[in-house]
């Protein structure tokens, strides 16, 4: 079939094994009489990628447009003619390249509307702001100005701020009129109320011919704040970029049986209940589904957690996420694709959700504390100026002066900095937030709950090197490379690449046979090979007239998990392993990191408990899981961490997702969104004690226009010093480390 | 001061034009794919082979 083992010469990691490449004609669009097609492409990093991509795609015949977007990672093809979109795919893999055809329905994640229209805004705040500030430098500074003058550069600052602002304010307008509408606070309500006084103020006083005008200080609010929000945008869509490119490299199609027993590929989103599928060796289930004919193996670790393969028959149903490994089958599907999982899963995940939504993040917090205070401050200045003998326009002038120094900004840039810094550098580091408010959870769990398979462990068995002779090995690689079974293929990794036995028969759930060097062997179960013993992780092979010899297996751990467990450990975290694998196994894995706190035989349910009884006693918990029967109890946790290679369901329903084969991922992560926290809690500190020197000075009366520029320019300039800290500390970090 | 009036009217049209001319650049897709932008001028392709 469609199954390319993609091993890429550029350095980049070869594709998951068990994974295979869909078949791309699915994905092909119609566009003005040429055929489309985006792919996304990894391992693409520089201008001779580009040149070598598109110029092997440009000779294919009929190709009429190549071209490749290094930022994003998409590829769009265009073509006429009978060129088959795999002949696409097939050039760019044979590069060294993988491609995958993205499904054209989903939304492209080159530079997004709402990204756009910010960098607008704030484009307009940049100019209007420099603008602005021409006319005050000259108020500011020039002390024997003609009241004249003074009012002409008032009228023009007008001019310039008042469109500009009103213009590039629209985000915080809308967000805090949606907000003040559900009688509830966000920080772009202060914000609002803040910009759009100074502009009233200001106008008031232009007309009346007075002396402080605050246009610089709404435009350059804006300015600061968009600066933030834009970069916050722009990270957040490569990383979701990111995290697509991932799900792209593991995406399925199907062959769809037709009336007329016509096969044809299918996306899997369109499948429907009903359908009939032809799931060929090496594919992996794109739905629940229910086998009708043919008899097989599965596959099934990222459903149960379970290493070794089950038997399968007609009349079973088996989960998405299923690899069948044997023999083609045909299945009937039995759910469309968003719904395929078992429904209690679909439950648990539902009431994770719903308490993750129930988190209040520290800058929300912050607001509620900060809005009535400034407020009543600015209510206090306007009543104590009108005792104090102040005329109206005086005390108002003072209480709009309080509402505008107080300034929102280093308030409203304290939490979203760090997070913008944290998640970069998370980014850098392969790791991709999916929530904004991810960090601040991940930064106060006390327990660690690993998964084994995938999670701890890479999900491949590996030979254990014992029990038999090098030629013994020679020999029944031969043998094994025929099969796709994980065992046989731990075999042929074990043996190196060799010559394939001939006349190889695979008979399913039993073993292969062929000949080996002119003398039949097998390599399979005890009783198929007709050796005494039990089956287990261990397969038998016996060449003719030889004692049968046992091949044991072991599931290999991330190659840094010992590590990563210290690690955790010494960061004040206890850690578990709740497997859906058998005992023996499960304590095997755990005495090799060093975890001697282990569960096995978790089902879905008994994970999801376990994670409620832990945070009953006053834990707060990070699951870290790749497999369907984790999705539950990552949606439950407090925070969640899932490996690049973990199945649709789960990597949704985690805070983070991780790539490459390390597992010192987990502690880094922790250690970021540790340090993220201190950070926001450092600037929130600052803001305060900047407000307790500002809000005085605003009640006396001394707030010039220049005094509010200067202040709130620099209280936001060391927020944000202070944010970069955190990138700062990454590379001395990395100093010690090499 | 007319002059002054002038002079200033005249700097607000001008970012106006430096305005349009970013919104422009926005609108055809110049900031799409900046690391592509980036390799690209590298590329030799307008040689005839």
């Amino acid at each position: 079939m469609t199954a390319v083992a993609s091993g890429c010469p550029s350095g980049i990691a070869p594709a998951a094994p068990g994974v295979i490449l869909q078949d791309p004609s699915a994905f092909v669009t119609e566009v003005k009489g040429r055929r489309a097609l985006d792919l996304m492409i990894r391992g693409a990093s520089c201008a001779g990628c580009i040149s070598r991509i598109e110029t092997a795609l440009l000779r294919l015949s009929g190709m009429q447009l190549a071209r490749l977007n290094l930022s994003t990672g998409r590829m769009r093809a265009e073509w006429t003619g009978s060129l088959a979109a795999r002949q696409v795919v097939e050039a760019i893999v044979k590069l060294g390249y993988g491609a995958a055809a993205v499904d054209p329905g989903q939304a492209d994640v080159a530079i997004s509307r709402p990204e756009k229209s910010l960098l607008l805004a704030l484009t307009v705040a940049g100019i209007a702001t420099a603008g602005v500030m021409l006319m005050s430098e000259a108020l500011w500074f020039g002390t024997d100005l003609p009241a004249e003058a003074r009012t002409q550069l008032h009228w023009l600052s007008a001019l310039i701020s008042v469109p500009a602002t009103l213009f590039s304010g629209r985000t915080f307008f809308q967000s805090a009129w949606a907000a003040i509408r559900r009688r509830q606070l966000n920080m772009d309500v202060p914000i609002s109320l803040a910009v759009l006084m100074a502009l009233t103020l200001s106008l008031h006083a232009t007309i009346t011919g007075g002396a402080h005008a605050y246009f610089d200080a709404a435009v350059m609010l804006l300015l600061f704040l968009l600066v933030g929000r834009y970069l916050d945008a722009r990270l957040r869509r490569q990383a979701y970029a990111a995290a697509n490119a991932l799900a792209a490299m593991q995406t399925t199609s199907a062959t769809r049986l037709g009336a007329r027993g016509v096969a044809e590929a299918v996306r899997a989103a369109e499948i429907r209940p009903g359908d009939r599928l032809l799931i060929a060796a090496g594919e992996r289930l794109p739905v629940d589904a229910q086998v009708m004919i043919g008899e097989s193996e599965a596959d099934l670790r990222l459903v149960t957690g379970e290493v070794e393969p089950a038997r399968t028959f007609p009349g079973q149903t088996l989960h998405a996420g299923a690899v069948n490994l044997a023999a083609p089958i045909e299945v009937l599907a039995l759910a469309p694709a968003s719904q395929s999982l078992m429904a209690d899963i679909a439950r648990l995940l539902e009431a994770g959700e719903q308490k993750k939504s129930s988190y209040r993040r520290i800058a929300d917090k912050a607001v509620a504390v900060y809005v009535p205070q400034v407020h009543a401050m600015a209510a206090l200045g306007f009543v104590g100026w009108l005792i104090a003998g102040a005329s109206l326009p005086q005390a108002v002038f003072i209480a709009v002066t309080v509402l505008i120094i107080t300034c929102p900004c280093a308030i409203a840039l304290a939490a979203p900095l760090v997070q913008i810094v944290a998640a970069g550098r998370l980014f850098r580091e392969g790791a991709y937030l999916a929530s904004g408010d991810a960090l601040e959870r991940i930064a106060t769990v006390t327990h660690v709950i690993l998964d084994k398979t995938g999670t701890l462990t890479l999900g491949d068995p590996v030979l254990l090197q014992t029990g038999f002779t090098p030629d013994q090995l020679a020999a029944a690689a031969q043998l094994a490379r025929a099969s796709r079974h994980p065992f046989s293929r731990a075999i042929a990794q074990a043996a190196g690449p060799g010559t394939v036995a001939q006349g190889v028969e695979e008979r399913s759930g039993s073993g292969v046979s062929g000949l080996v060097d002119g003398r039949s062997g097998m390599l399979g179960r005890a009783e198929f090979v007709g050796a005494k013993g039990v089956d287990g992780s261990h397969l038998w092979f016996a060449l003719e007239g030889t004692e049968p010899v046992m091949f044991q297996f072991e599931d290999r751990l991330r190659p840094d998990a010992r590590a990563a467990v210290d690690q955790l450990r010494r960061m004040g975290l206890s850690v578990e392993l709740l497997s859906g694998d058998s005992p023996e196994r499960v304590a095997r894995a755990g005495a090799a990191a060093g975890i001697t706190d282990w569960r096995a035989s978790a089902t879905p349910q008994f994970k999801a408990q376990r994670l409620q009884d832990l945070e009953a006693a006053g834990a707060k918990v990070l699951m870290v899981g790749d497999g369907l029967n984790d999705a539950a109890a990552l949606a439950m946790a407090h925070a969640s961490l899932a490996p690049g290679g973990a199945v649709d369901v789960s990597r949704l329903a985690s805070d983070c997702v991780f790539s490459g084969e390390s597992l010192g991922s987990v502690p880094r992560i922790v250690a970021i969104a540790r340090k993220a926290r201190a950070r926001i809690r450092e600037n929130f500190a600052f803001a305060t004690i900047y407000n307790l020197v500002a809000i005085p000075i605003a009640l006396l009366g001394w707030a010039t226009p220049m005094v509010a520029a200067i202040a709130m320019s620099s209280s936001s300039a060391i927020v944000t010093l202070n944010a970069l800290r955190l990138a700062a500390a990454s590379k001395r970090e990395k100093g010690v480390s090499a | 001061m007319n002059v002054v009036i002038f002079m200033i009217l005249g700097a607000v049209v001008l970012a106006l034009v430096g305005l349009a001319a970013f919104i422009w650049s926005l609108r055809s897709g110049q900031y799409d794919d900046p690391a592509g932008a980036a390799a690209r001028v590298l590329l030799d392709n307008d040689r005839p082979d």
